[in-house]
């Protein structure tokens, strides 16, 4: 069965913690509200997540193996080219001195931890992305938008249950 | 002390008036944009005139090695820090009236780091010779010496300035996507769109947001210590008098960020009015601004004591003479005048009255600043004046105008590139404002309920 997509906003959290609690209690054939449903809102607004659920971040582990590699990889390489005591006489002080050399590998350390971590950032949050079609730019001023991707056959269930909630507008959209 | 910001503020107004600032200032603006090109083409044409000639034109001789070019480095360098404090430290406090200021600051961080990476160059002389500072694998199996300071530099700095810029940018993308979605066609459309990477403001997007942005204010709060720590090591790990003093790297991040918290009063004031922001850069957020200078200051003149103290109690005679010499020598009013602006005048940040008047915070963050300038310049310039070796001593620099001609011309090449930014990018963070108001309202809303419920 074909796909569509459907975008309500409403004017504050409440209005759309009400549409979302319902919209996961309900038994709507072919929807999941994990799969199914994002809610798009202009501010970080942890409430989103208490009225979604909990979902898993990432983004951290990425900055665990970022930051260890580049520390890594820094004391590797200083250590590696001092090892070369062919091109670096020391006179008799230890081929690698480990106190200056940990400033060096603190700071590639953080360089790398920065780096993977917004890497990161851009693989988990699905970035860069082309915009999806029902997209309005009320949800970047001071709307919460609610999209849902329903079978066919439930749009009309959908539709309801946005307007019951008194949304703004409800936008449609077949799937892809 | 009055509210940080009207909770009755409506969103759509927040991105009206940010969004305006992006296409009508002040006539102002213009005068500054002017006045900076003028002072950055005078810097422009100083610095052709020395690589031209040679650095004898700099007046820079032995033992005066070192003169405005690596002070004003320092002070640049020191300049970028309250970016990182306003930005990552009042974050992780969650100190929320940092909402509508930080990110001005975060611009100066990275204008001002990249105004100082330039010092680096010009004071080489042989810009053609920079890339010996940076460690990378060459045929010759020739390194830079990894135990040396000034590659330590090299290497924070680039760490601090690429990390600032990806903070910085990171923190932008829901602006960003703000500026896309309402303002006309035009290059200008197209810009937001490439950069707002097709933000939508989904649930996804904000949890992975959230996270990232917490994690990079972590790491860069240890980096900024560190950066600074290290210009600091530049200076302490050697063993010229007056500069081989443990106290050297929490003195030089304290006073990194008293210049930075004086600057961010100076752009504070300029942007409130050039850019119609009375809204948001609001007098209480100032006093707290001033304040937090204030403290700042405070602990900067201690660590000041601290270091005149060590360097009096120590047996090193020929430290307690460069001391001395700052105090009494050809430097005494320049010194005085440090003292003056950094330790004396911050008292007038006590004065309740004056904390919100904003031609006396003006005033006083200006001369904070010099203040701070002139203190990076005592610290290179007098040792080098009395060395270890007598035939140092006395032997007193006054600057070219040349290396004046670059110092001032570096000011306005910050001036301009900070300027344009706040043309093209909204230095006012529209999401964090709207969490401002939202949270307020919010405690509002729960007071009043309160009051009733007692009533």
């Amino acid at each position: 069965m074909s796909k569509r997509y459907l975008l309500a906003l409403y004017n504050n959290f409440e209005e759309a913690e009400a549409v979302v609690s319902e919209l996961r209690n309900t038994d709507i054939k072919g929807f999941s509200s994990a799969d199914d449903l994002v809610v798009k809102s202009p501010i970080e607004h942890p409430e989103v997540e208490a009225f979604l659920g909990e979902k898993p971040v990432y983004v951290q582990w990425f900055t665990l193996v970022g930051a260890t590699l580049g520390g890594l990889l820094a004391f590797s390489l200083i250590a590696g080219s001092q090892a070369n005591f062919y091109a670096q006489m020391k006179g008799g002080k230890p081929i690698v001195p480990l106190p200056p050399d940990f400033v060096l590998t603190y700071e590639m350390f953080i360089l790398g931890g920065v780096y993977i971590t917004v890497l990161g950032f851009l693989i988990c949050a699905g970035l860069p992305a082309r915009r999806s079609p029902l997209y309005s730019a009320k949800v970047s001023e001071d709307q919460i938008g609610i999209l849902v991707k329903s079978e066919e056959g439930s749009v009309s269930r959908f539709k309801d249950i946005f307007t019951k909630h008194k949304a703004l507008e409800i936008q449609e959209e077949a799937g892809r | 002390m009055g509210k940080d910001i009207r909770e009755d503020i409506a969103w759509a107004q927040i991105n009206r008036d940010v969004l305006k600032s992006l296409e009508s200032p002040r006539k102002l603006y213009w005068v500054i944009i002017f006045a900076a090109m003028l002072v950055f083409s005078v810097g422009v044409g100083c610095e052709i005139y020395q690589y031209n000639t040679g650095m004898g034109v700099a007046n820079l001789d032995n033992p005066h090695v070192w003169g405005l070019y690596i002070a004003t480095f320092i002070f640049w360098i020191g300049m970028s820090h309250s970016g990182t404090l306003l930005s990552a430290i009042l974050h992780l406090m969650h100190a929320d009236w940092r909402k509508p200021i930080y990110r001005f600051a975060e611009a100066m961080t990275t204008f001002s780091l990249m105004t100082a990476g330039l010092f680096v160059m010009v004071h080489l002389g042989r810009l053609w010779q920079f890339y010996y500072a940076v460690p990378y694998p060459n045929e010759r199996w020739t390194w830079p010496n990894f135990q040396s300071p000034l590659l330590w530099d090299a290497m924070a700095i680039f760490t601090y300035l690429s990390s600032s810029v990806i903070f910085l940018y990171v923190g932008m993308i829901p602006d960003l996507a703000i500026c896309r979605d309402h303002l006309h066609p035009g290059w200008r459309k197209k810009l937001y769109t490439l950069l707002a990477l097709g933000w939508e403001g989904t649930d996804r997007q904000w949890r992975n947001f959230r996270m990232t942005y917490l994690t990079v204010a972590c790491f860069l709060i240890p980096l900024a210590v560190s950066v600074h720590s290290i210009v600091a090591s530049d200076f302490a790990m050697s063993q010229q008098p007056g500069w081989h003093v443990t106290s050297f790297p929490p003195y030089f991040v304290a006073g990194a960020l008293y210049s930075g918290c004086a600057a961010i009063i100076t752009l504070f004031i300029i942007l409130r009015y050039v850019f119609r922001f009375e809204e948001y850069m609001t007098l209480p957020i100032l006093k707290k601004t001033v304040r937090l200078t204030f403290a700042i200051a405070m602990v900067w003149t201690y660590l000041n004591c601290i270091e005149f103290a060590s360097v009096w109690y120590s047996h090193d005679q020929v430290a307690k003479d460069v001391l001395i010499q700052k105090a009494t020598g050809t430097y005494a009013p320049f010194w005085w005048a440090m003292i003056f602006c950094g330790s004396v005048v911050p008292f007038a940040m006590m004065v309740k009255k004056w904390q919100t008047n904003i031609p006396v915070m003006f005033a006083v963050s200006l001369l904070l600043n010099l203040g701070m300038w002139l203190e990076r310049w005592m610290i290179v310039s007098p040792t080098f004046s009395h060395g270890y070796y007598p035939w140092t001593w006395d032997h007193n620099q006054w600057p070219s105008m040349i290396q004046w001609g670059i110092v001032f011309g570096s000011f306005g090449w910050f001036t301009l590139l900070f300027m344009v930014f706040c043309k093209v990018f909204p230095s006012v963070s529209m999401y964090e404002v709207k969490e401002m108001v939202y949270h307020r309202s919010l405690e509002l809303k729960k007071k009043e309920l309160a009051a009733k419920g007692a009533n």
